[in-house]
């Protein structure tokens, strides 16, 4: 990759995500050596997944990883400025994965510190090694050309969303946007999408597109998104998936998630052949290796 | 300069702010800092006919020469404007303001989630587009009301 830093889908070109999945494809089977190499995981939210997840890629890697602990337990809780902590943290590591509640926290970071800095999600705003293992994940099963997208759930504040609808833009991909009113894509993303041309549709009825999608990917609607549980369950079932929902989709349709999901897909949906929610989680230690190696260099050894 | 400009009193030695949109008046005061407060002495003229904008608003501040961070954010709210120095009566030098590509530092992110907005040693950037600002950090895009976020 060209890139010092992995912040936003928004950098990423059409070559640097082939480059990254083409090389995830064959990485496991001759992983690049990068036993001298430390990777700083630094979460300063929950996610379990996202960390375990580049903690055994760094590992098949021959890599090892060090990592701040839980952020009550840290300095955060003392009231250092993440700019002073990554500054630390420099010194012991050769890469950086930042998870953080601000939007923009990684960019800032990556300003402070010459190790590269890989954004695992910022506040609402990004999360493209996410989108990494989702565009591998739809390559595998659907292609990326030709290809008719329903991304549905949250997408105001849906971070997942955001990066996968700015890295479609280098494909040929109808995006068809599934949503309540309330929760449609922020305007940021929807002028990014317009710049780059991308075909756009927006949608309140999952049932108005679903015949025509090669690939659903679905998102949690938060609770806490509501001001009311009334108002919550109103909208939260009409963005839910069944067995039954899925009669009219095509028999070729993907169903996407990027986990933990809570009751948008039914249990009855993971016996189907449309269900690739498991498998695109486990997809992110390969394209994570992928991303890690070629950000420390490993392409060249 | 036209007659319409002619209405604002003149001002001995200072700053025309000219060809400013109809009604943008007070947020240009607002970017300068400037309330009556400090006792300027400040014409506006509102709302009075133009030929390029149909209606315009002129601000004339006296003893007082601007930045190129205020004429910087001027530009936001007023892509058209022209800023007049003003030296003994007369316009020494005349300046159509240009749009720069990023301002730092003078807005504050209207995201109260952005990491700009906490106790983080790192300025406030807005990428300058067309008709808005967007944040260098957390994206968010400013289109209205730009001056309410000084
Ligand atoms: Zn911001």
């Amino acid at each position: 990759m060209r890139h010092d830093h992995l912040l936003s889908a928004n950098q990423l070109s059409r070559d640097d995500i082939e480059a990254v999945l083409d090389r995830a494809a064959t990485i496991a089977d001759d992983p690049p050596d990068h036993a001298d190499d430390v990777l700083a995981l630094l979460f300063f939210e929950p996610s379990t997944r996202t960390k375990m997840s580049f903690d055994t890629a760094m590992k098949r890697l021959g890599g090892t990883t060090v990592d701040m602990g839980s952020a009550e337990a840290s300095s955060v809780k003392k009231g250092e400025t993440l700019a002073d902590t990554v500054r630390v943290v420099e010194g012991y590591a050769d890469a950086i994965v930042l998870r953080h509640p601000s939007e923009g926290a990684a960019k800032m970071a990556s300003e402070f510190v010459d190790v590269p800095v890989v954004n695992a999600g910022d506040g609402a705003g990004q999360h493209p090694s996410q989108t990494l293992l989702d565009l591998y994940t739809i390559r595998e099963n659907a292609g990326l050309d030709d290809l008719t997208i329903g991304i549905m759930g949250d997408l105001k504040y849906g971070r997942t969303v955001h990066s996968l609808a700015s890295a479609l833009t280098n494909f040929d991909a109808r995006q068809q946007f599934i949503s309540p009113e309330s929760l449609r894509l922020p305007r940021s993303v929807r002028f990014d999408l317009h710049e780059a041309g991308a075909q756009v549709r927006e949608h309140t009825d999952l049932a108005e597109v679903l015949p025509d999608l090669d690939v659903l990917y679905v998102t949690r609607i938060q609770r806490e998104r509501f001001p009311d549980e009334n108002e919550y369950r109103a909208v939260a079932g009409q963005y839910r998936i069944d067995e039954a929902t899925l009669a009219d989709a095509s028999d070729d349709l993907t169903v996407m998630h990027p986990l933990p999901r809570v009751d948008e897909i039914a249990p009855d949906v993971d016996s189907t052949p449309h269900a690739t929610y498991f498998e695109q989680a486990h997809n992110g230690v390969p394209v994570r290796m992928a991303l890690l190696s070629a950000l420390l260099g490993g392409e060249d050894r | 300069m036209s007659d319409d400009t002619l209405r604002v009193a003149k001002i001995r030695s200072g700053t025309v702010i000219d060809h400013v949109p109809g009604g943008q008046a007070l947020n240009v005061l607002a970017i300068l800092g400037i309330d009556g407060s400090a006792g300027e002495a400040v014409s506006v003229g509102m709302n009075v006919s133009s030929d390029r904008l149909g209606q315009k608003d002129i601000v004339k501040v006296e003893g007082r020469e601007l930045s190129q961070a205020e004429v910087d954010v001027i530009s936001l709210i007023a892509p058209a404007a022209s800023i007049n120095i003003v030296r003994d009566y007369e316009v020494v030098e005349k300046n159509r303001v240009v749009r720069p590509e990023r301002v730092t530092g003078v807005l504050t992110c209207p995201n109260h989630n952005c990491i700009t907005t906490g106790n983080e040693p790192v300025e406030s950037a807005f990428d300058v587009l067309d008709g808005g600002v967007r944040c260098a950090y957390c994206d968010t895009i400013l289109r209205e009301d730009i001056a309410a976020h000084l």
